[in-house]
């Protein structure tokens, strides 16, 4: 017992003969090297690649604002909807940029409730593009309504007219749910960050230490302060980890509750829960491949990082394509003629049946190359792949939306839809919104949780018993 | 940060730099133990375990948040069942509108009940830490910047009854402390 104990003392358990993993930060980076390293993305001048992209995505902001100028003040007949499909691009959109949100809730909460430690190099980043992709998302349904200035009838107010909301139509659910997930995932992500910006104002110089400083609330990291907001951490992740859950299923509920075959089914919650996680890795692990080469972030976004969100995405698409099938074999297993009929048009017959093939083969054929860890580990192979989720997962959508819509119960209803220019012209205006505001984010805030990264070295355990040879190892590294 | 206070003569407390997270936890076991109460350690992350070297006991944040949350979920109930039931009776869905309406208010009772939890948090947070507090004696204290970069601070203000000029001092030097610095307010 007593050779066991010293035993364990001289080597520390993360790094004990056949359990050693991989570390999360290479080279043995000291803590002054990830805070410089991260901090100085901040405060120094952005890379000509950052500008080129920067410049291309403010006109694709200006075209999303001109669209909905000209949709405002023109009328919703801009847009190529109309009976019988009356939700098209617009309700497409917002699926595709709220499904895209969830994995940065479920990188930030998800993980860190299952004790994942490398989430901390990611989950910065991954809320940051939460956050913007549901102001993506909110647009689309607000101007869906028709007459954007009326929105605020969304909201229980009392009015002149004596009505209330329909609490029980999923509608409203929806607006509750969408508008509580963008607070609580700006509250997550505003605490997560004032550690850092505590570090970014003790850095800083002049005005920027004032606005840093500001918004660092006098953050000062004692160990009084630690200790309660580690608890909040906690409470937040344990608070976003149903949240996340119940978003999508009550963006599928929009559909499930309906009687529109096609959209009738019981899978719908688990299936958009998966479905939006997948999407979401996608454009995670596009967004942040780039940042990482381009920042000289290697060290802290290792290629375990980029396997294990692959992996995810392997997962979550099998799953995705678990649903695909068993939506098939439920319609064929219901009996029920509808039903049949639509899952028949939607693979075979029907006017949209390439939206289908080509859903499916992005989603669950793409993906299945991750099994082999050779393709984790090419990073233009998971570049390339990861893009064939997002576009297959903005197929998803539409499959799901408006071909069920052209197709319902009677042949005299069936309609054939396809989106004008202005909806096309609003959809690419969101990418550039989105590219843009994610652009200022890297450009003003440390994309990386410094204070987390720092958490997860090995010589951050208080136990860790030989400091000294890793501060040798880190000498050496550092030369 | 340059302060036309730091000039004044009465001092804050001492700030001692220790060499890593183990010195500092070590250091904070006997500070604890020598019956100190008013100090801190000043860490870049929270330390495992340093709570317990400390002293210190679990966070009752968490009652907080309850409060918020049975806010929440009571505030959805009494708006949805008075606006449904009592003020405006929408009869869709063939749904009925009493008490069995009920499933039909879950999501949004779950939506109000994390919402006002977060609240909950982000306010009982603030309070228990005492923030926003934009101006603080530690700000005077060149060697303090280092605690969000990486340094390993112990603090004992001057306040605590048991703090004497020089044996505190003393003390920290004892148990392992780099550089101490004076901090004044």
């Amino acid at each position: 017992m007593a050779n066991l104990s010293k035993a364990n003392a001289a080597v520390h358990p993360s790094e004990a003969e056949g359990v050693a993993r991989e570390p999360l930060v290479l080279n043995h980076r000291s803590l002054g090297w990830i805070t410089d390293r991260i901090c100085g993305i901040v405060e120094n001048r952005q890379p000509l690649i950052w500008w080129v992209l920067f410049v291309p995505s403010v006109c694709g902001f200006l075209c999303l604002l001109f669209s909905l100028v000209y949709l405002v003040s023109t009328g919703v007949g801009v847009w190529g909807m109309n009976h019988p499909v009356a939700w098209g691009w617009d309700i497409v959109n917002f699926v595709f940029w709220i499904g895209i949100g969830h994995a940065g809730t479920l990188i930030s909460a998800i993980l860190f409730l299952t004790r994942q430690k490398w989430r901390t190099s990611v989950n910065r980043a991954s809320e940051a593009m939460t956050l913007i992709a549901v102001m993506c998302a909110g647009i689309f349904p607000g101007f869906h309504v028709g007459r954007f200035w009326m929105v605020w009838f969304l909201a229980p107010i009392p009015n002149s007219n004596g009505i209330w909301q329909n609490f029980k139509s999923p509608l409203l659910w929806d607006v509750f749910a969408v508008s509580t997930y963008f607070t609580v995932s700006v509250i997550f992500w505003y605490i997560g960050l004032i550690p850092d910006l505590a570090t970014l104002r003790d850095r800083g110089k002049g005005l920027a230490k004032k606005l840093y400083g500001f918004f660092a609330l006098g953050w000062r990291g004692g160990n009084r302060q630690w200790r309660h907001y580690e608890m909040a951490y906690l409470i937040l992740a344990a608070l976003s980890t149903p949240l996340v859950l119940s978003v999508h299923s009550v963006v599928s509920f929009d559909f499930a509750t309906s009687v529109v075959p096609g959209w009738h089914t019981t899978i719908f919650p688990p299936y958009f829960v998966a479905g939006a996680i997948f999407g979401g890795f996608a454009m995670v692990l596009t967004l942040m491949l780039p940042v990482r080469k381009l920042y000289g972030l290697e060290d802290l976004i290792t290629a375990k990082h980029i396997d294990n969100m692959a992996k995810i995405i392997l997962l979550t698409g099998t799953i995705v394509g678990y649903a695909y099938i068993m939506e098939l074999f439920i319609s064929y297993y219901s009996a029920n003629a509808f039903e049949t009929d639509a899952f028949h048009m939607r693979i075979l017959s029907g006017p949209y049946t390439w939206a289908y093939y080509a859903m499916f083969f992005c989603n669950v054929i793409a993906p299945q190359v991750f099994w082999f860890k050779w393709s984790r580990h090419n990073l233009w192979m998971v570049f390339i792949v990861v893009n064939f989720v997002n576009f297959g997962m903005w197929f998803e959508r539409f499959v799901i939306i408006p071909t069920s819509l052209a197709r319902d119960f009677l042949p005299g209803q069936w309609g054939y839809y396809s989106a004008s220019w202005v909806e096309k012209l609003l959809f690419g205006g969101s990418f550039g919104m989105f590219m843009m505001l994610f652009l200022l984010f890297i450009r003003f805030l440390p994309v990386i949780a410094i204070s987390e990264v720092k958490g997860v070295l090995p010589d951050s355990d208080p136990h860790y018993p030989d400091w000294k040879r890793l501060k040798e190892k880190r000498r050496v590294a550092a030369k | 940060m340059s302060n036309p206070s730091s000039s004044s003569n009465e001092l804050f407390g001492y700030v001692a730099e220790f060499e890593s997270a183990s010195h500092l936890y070590h250091a904070a076991e006997k500070i604890r133990d020598a019956g100190f109460r008013r100090w801190d350690v000043h860490t870049p992350y929270p330390v495992h375990g340093m709570d317990h070297a400390m002293g210190l006991g679990k966070s009752w944040l968490s009652a907080i948040v309850l409060g918020g949350g049975i806010t929440g979920s009571l505030t959805a109930l009494v708006m949805q069942f008075f606006t449904q039931v009592t003020l405006y009776p929408t009869v869709v869905q063939d749904k009925p509108t009493n008490l069995f309406t009920i499933p039909a208010f879950f999501p949004v009772t779950f939506e109000l009940t994390i919402l006002l939890s977060a609240f909950a948090t982000v306010i009982g947070l603030f309070s228990l830490i005492l923030l926003p507090r934009w101006n603080h004696p530690l700000f005077n204290s060149p060697l303090f910047a280092k605690s969000t970069n990486d340094g390993f601070l112990l603090v004992i203000e001057a306040r605590d009854p048991k703090f004497k000029r020089e044996k505190t001092k003393e003390l920290l030097a004892e148990i392992g402390a780099g550089k101490i610095e004076e901090v004044n307010y």
